[in-house]
């Protein structure tokens, strides 16, 4: 039973390394496109990482 | 070179400030041997994580064997069975497993795992079953003044005067004196980055006073429990739910017709699709949004709290691989490393939570035009208001 736990967390934190590397990368080519907008970019992508941190974290908490 | 002289004293501090953290954590373990495998170091960091009800900077063993803890005993207020009971927490003798049983009004109170039982009457002792699970008692309510609730207390009462000066000065001053100074550019911040973009230009001043509050106590109590002082407060699950329980009230009571009407019967979708998107309206805006502002602040917190504790207890696990020396480097240097990480999450946990208030709160009051039912944009009119 703790192995599938195990199994799931593992699972989880590689799909948000993904997506929080698909968030930060776009987020550096997005300003590397538009510097001026540099401030505007960041603020969304702390936003969309918090949301995505929640539901990894979420799904931690729920699967211990 | 006034300003090098000071901060390198500030710098000066902090380094002493960590040395003490790690050196305090390797004597503990020179003169008692208390923390030496992974089994003891998992059950110190959990003790850690807990809410206690003694307010311990650090034990030891005397010369004698005596284990003697170092603090003072916080007032145990709880609601038996017979109504209210107090008294100091010292009359448990920092017992944490329901041996040492105190005596109150003729009822008999356990302390186990810093949870209060009270104990069947003519009970003489904490009977447990296979579980660990005490079969004789039964839970009282707690109202207790514990660590976290001091904290919370001295972070209130410091915000309290910190913010009544501030805000005296600038009726006698132009700009603020002292400690205003750190934080009027923080107020600032947060009113025109986080409340007036999220919020809206009509409605923020309504909300700053709310989402000021949050972002300075979450991030004051983070930073608290970064020091050797041993609060964790934000990493009470407890704490963050009151929190978010804060802030769906607000969104929920603030929220305006619109806000209702999209939660409850969705314009500009098919008739029958409506009530599956109520459902899921309802269950995001009351379940979820605030669901996710809770579990994230408090598994950051616990989660840069057992990092850092682990990475202190590397010098005990690993002194027979590395040496004493090797170990209580590797450590040292981990740990100053992670608490600079951890600094910056702890603004960056307020600041997401204070964000996050703003703009579940901007959602909420935010005015629609009603475009839904007025025209089919068409690609052509877009298209003449750019060229």
């Amino acid at each position: 039973m703790v192995t599938y736990n195990l199994i799931g967390a593992g699972l989880i934190v590689i799909g948000a390394g993904f997506g929080l590397g698909q968030i930060g990368g776009k987020a550096m080519e997005g300003i590397a496109r538009q510097p001026e907008a540099a401030g505007k970019i960041q603020t969304a992508m702390i936003i969309v990482a918090a949301l995505l941190e929640g539901l990894a974290f979420g799904a931690l908490i729920l699967g211990k | 070179m006034r300003i090098f002289q000071q901060s390198f004293k500030f710098l000066a501090l902090t380094v002493l400030v960590f040395l003490s953290t790690t050196i305090y954590a390797q004597s503990s373990h020179e003169d008692g041997g208390q923390i030496d495998t992974r089994e003891e170091v998992d059950a110190y960091i959990s003790h850690h994580l807990q809410d206690s009800h003694d307010f311990t900077f650090f034990s030891y063993t005397s010369d004698e064997g005596e284990r003697k803890h170092a603090g003072f005993p916080l007032p145990m207020i709880l609601w038996s069975s017979d109504g209210l009971v107090t008294f100091m927490s010292s009359e448990f003798h920092h017992n944490d497993d329901g041996h040492v049983i105190v005596e109150k009004n003729g009822l008999k109170f356990a302390k186990i795992h810093s949870k209060i039982y009270e104990l069947e009457a003519g009970a003489t002792a904490v009977n447990f079953d296979a579980e660990h699970h005490a079969t004789n008692g039964a839970r009282v309510l707690d109202f207790s003044i514990t660590k976290s609730v001091v904290g919370i207390l001295v972070i209130g009462l410091l915000m309290f005067f910190w913010f009544v000066r501030l805000a005296k000065q600038y009726k006698t001053k132009k700009i603020p004196t002292g400690f205003g100074r750190v934080l009027e550019p923080l107020v600032l911040y947060v009113r025109d980055e986080i409340a007036r973009p999220n919020i809206g230009e009509k409605h923020y001043r309504k909300f700053t006073g709310y989402l000021l509050t949050v972002f300075f106590f979450i991030w004051l109590l983070n930073m608290v429990g970064l020091t050797p002082l041993g609060f964790n407060v934000t990493g009470q699950i407890a704490v963050t739910a009151c929190l978010a329980i804060f802030t769906l009230i607000i969104y929920a009571v603030s929220g305006n017709k619109d806000f209702w009407m999209h939660i409850l019967w969705m314009p500009g979708v098919p008739i029958l699709i409506r009530p599956i998107l109520a459902v899921i309206e309802l269950v995001g805006t009351f379940i979820i949004k605030p669901f996710s502002l809770l579990v994230r602040l408090f598994a950051n917190i616990t989660a840069g709290h057992t990092v850092i504790m682990a990475l202190i207890a590397i010098m005990f696990v690993m002194k027979d691989t590395l040496g004493v020396a090797g170990a209580t480097g590797l450590s040292f240097i981990l740990s100053v490393l992670i608490m600079f990480i951890e600094v910056l999450v702890a603004f960056l946990q307020a600041y997401i939570f204070t964000m996050l208030s703003a703009l579940f709160i901007g959602m909420a009051v935010a005015e629609h035009d009603h475009e839904h039912d007025h025209k089919v944009v068409d690609a052509e009119d877009v298209r003449s208001d750019f060229v």
